[in-house]
């Protein structure tokens, strides 16, 4: 286990192995929490919290998990962290669990913490994962706050809530553009970030998987 | 040792063992935070109760809250069919949305009837009354409810002491699109219902929302509220829930008879 070092785990994911970026994970949530900054910052604590402590109890168990219930044992372990961590944002940020209603449940199903769990937590030491699972979170984050700025910004003119450029609505100048704070918009922003971050990190971008036929002229096609 | 890993019985105990560890867990944060989350929720509905009745800021504290609701407010419990006070339940503890989901304390509302779509209505509802000094009743709070386009609007809506001039509206849980049918919380579109009609003379329910803006200077001017650009089916949900809760199904009863004053 001498390849992963804990700085390794904890930063790689950031950029050079972004969750979001590269392996195209946890989609579901980042369209749908990344409406406006706070609820985006509270996801992302949300899910790191789970994806570190969930990684963690399953390395610590992990030889004694037998491989035929290994993902429902994973699963058991991640759903309860879930409600845990629901149970708390409803005790103590009761405002916020409201807004977030289903999505921290959701983060039972988010592929990041499932991935870590089987593909890195069951070969690797407690602490390596549960660093593993902070990183891969805050590679998570990075997106998500990312998507949320920009978001917030131009779809309601405001960053945390607060007022950057005033809406017409609001009797300010600026026109607020409100596809943005629909869903599909993140779909599109995604892209454009998986395109920034693959043009600064060019080994990232894929060997394509088939290449396009060149175009064939009627003449040749008979 | 991977063999005997890997039999039956080592499965069901491993398996045994993690259920009982994590049930443990859930339970224990459950029950250990029981108190603060009911504390918090009912904190949520009363600032939402005061913002609309118009008494104190929304961010003052939560004991202010608690101090100012007490003072001010009086929760009572209603019958809607008989539109009459009712001391059958705690007004306090009672949850008419819980009570709209039981069959036994609610009914199944037909479709001509059914005009915000809430499918059950329960039998009994709690109003919220802020009493001036001598005790009279110087603002109503109604709970109301309907479904928008996405999902079911809860809010209140708060009526002078006439009866009729609205006081204030607004929605404390929805899932409307944000920025369009979202915009029922802007505070612009909500400053515009202080001083609407409700009623027009003869008693019927005559607010309205009006798309592509309200006319401000016609006749109909104080029944008019502007609709929602962009959100049409948003709007058309307010304004068959504010149709439904002051109707004859809703509300209407208990109002006409505190016009009355035969309650």
């Amino acid at each position: 286990m001498s390849k992963h070092t804990i700085s390794g785990v904890l930063l790689d994911p950031v950029f050079k192995n972004n969750p979001i970026g590269l392996q195209i994970l946890g989609i579901c949530s980042a369209l749908a929490v990344t409406s406006n900054l706070k609820t985006s910052l509270v996801m992302c604590i949300a899910l790191t919290l789970v994806a570190g402590f969930s990684s963690m109890f399953i390395s610590l168990i992990r030889s004694q998990i037998p491989s035929a219930i290994r993902m429902i044992v994973q699963v058991v372990i991640i759903a309860s962290l879930v409600i845990v961590v629901d149970q708390v944002l409803k005790a103590f940020a009761y405002a916020l669990s409201k807004q977030l209603s289903v999505f921290v449940g959701l983060i039972i199903t988010n592929c990041i913490v499932m991935g870590r769990a089987e593909g890195f937590a069951m070969q690797n030491p407690p602490v390596l994962s549960f660093f593993d699972g902070i990183g891969n979170g805050l590679g998570y984050s990075v997106m998500l706050l990312a998507l949320g700025f920009v978001r917030e910004l131009l779809g309601a003119g405001s960053l945390f809530g607060y007022t950057i450029l005033p809406t017409v609505n609001n009797g300010g100048w600026y026109l607020p553009n409100g596809m943005l704070l629909l869903p599909p918009s993140a779909f599109f922003l995604i892209g454009l970030f998986i395109w920034a971050l693959r043009s600064w990190k060019r080994e990232q971008i894929e060997v394509p998987e088939y290449k396009m036929a060149p175009q064939v002229s009627n003449k040749e096609a008979y | 040792m991977s063999n005997q890993k890997e039999s039956t019985a080592r499965t069901l105990l491993v398996a045994l063992l993690v259920c009982l560890v994590c049930s443990v867990l859930v339970a224990g944060a459950a029950v250990a935070l029981k108190p603060i989350q009911v504390v918090n929720s009912q904190l949520d509905k009363q600032r939402n109760i005061l913002a609309i009745a118009g008494l104190g800021d929304p961010s003052m504290s939560a004991a202010d809250v608690q101090r100012l609701f007490d003072e001010r407010i009086v929760a009572r419990l209603v019958n809607l069919e008989t539109g009459q006070f009712s001391d059958e339940h705690d007004p306090t503890t009672f949850d008419p949305l819980a009570a709209a989901r039981e069959p036994s304390t609610s009914r199944v509302l037909t479709g001509a009837e059914d005009i915000a779509s809430i499918k059950r209505l329960e039998k009994f509802s709690v109003v919220y009354i802020v009493e001036d000094a001598s005790g009279d009743m110087e603002t109503l709070v109604l709970p109301i409810r309907g479904y928008g386009l996405w999902s079911t609007l809860h809010g209140f809506l708060a009526l002078e002491s006439d009866l009729t001039t609205v006081q204030g509206l607004g929605f404390y849980q929805h899932a409307e699109t944000p920025g369009l049918g979202g915009e029922v919380d802007n505070p612009r579109w909500r400053g515009q219902w202080p001083g609407k009609q409700v009623y027009d003379e003869n008693g019927n329910v005559a607010i309205r929302l009006v798309k592509g803006g309200a006319d401000s200077t016609g006749p109909d001017a104080s029944h008019q509220v502007d609709g929602l650009a962009g959100a049409t089916l948003t709007a058309n949900g307010v304004n068959n829930l504010l149709h439904f809760w002051l109707g004859e199904n809703g509300f209407g009863a208990f109002i006409n008879n505190l016009r009355a004053g035969e309650v």
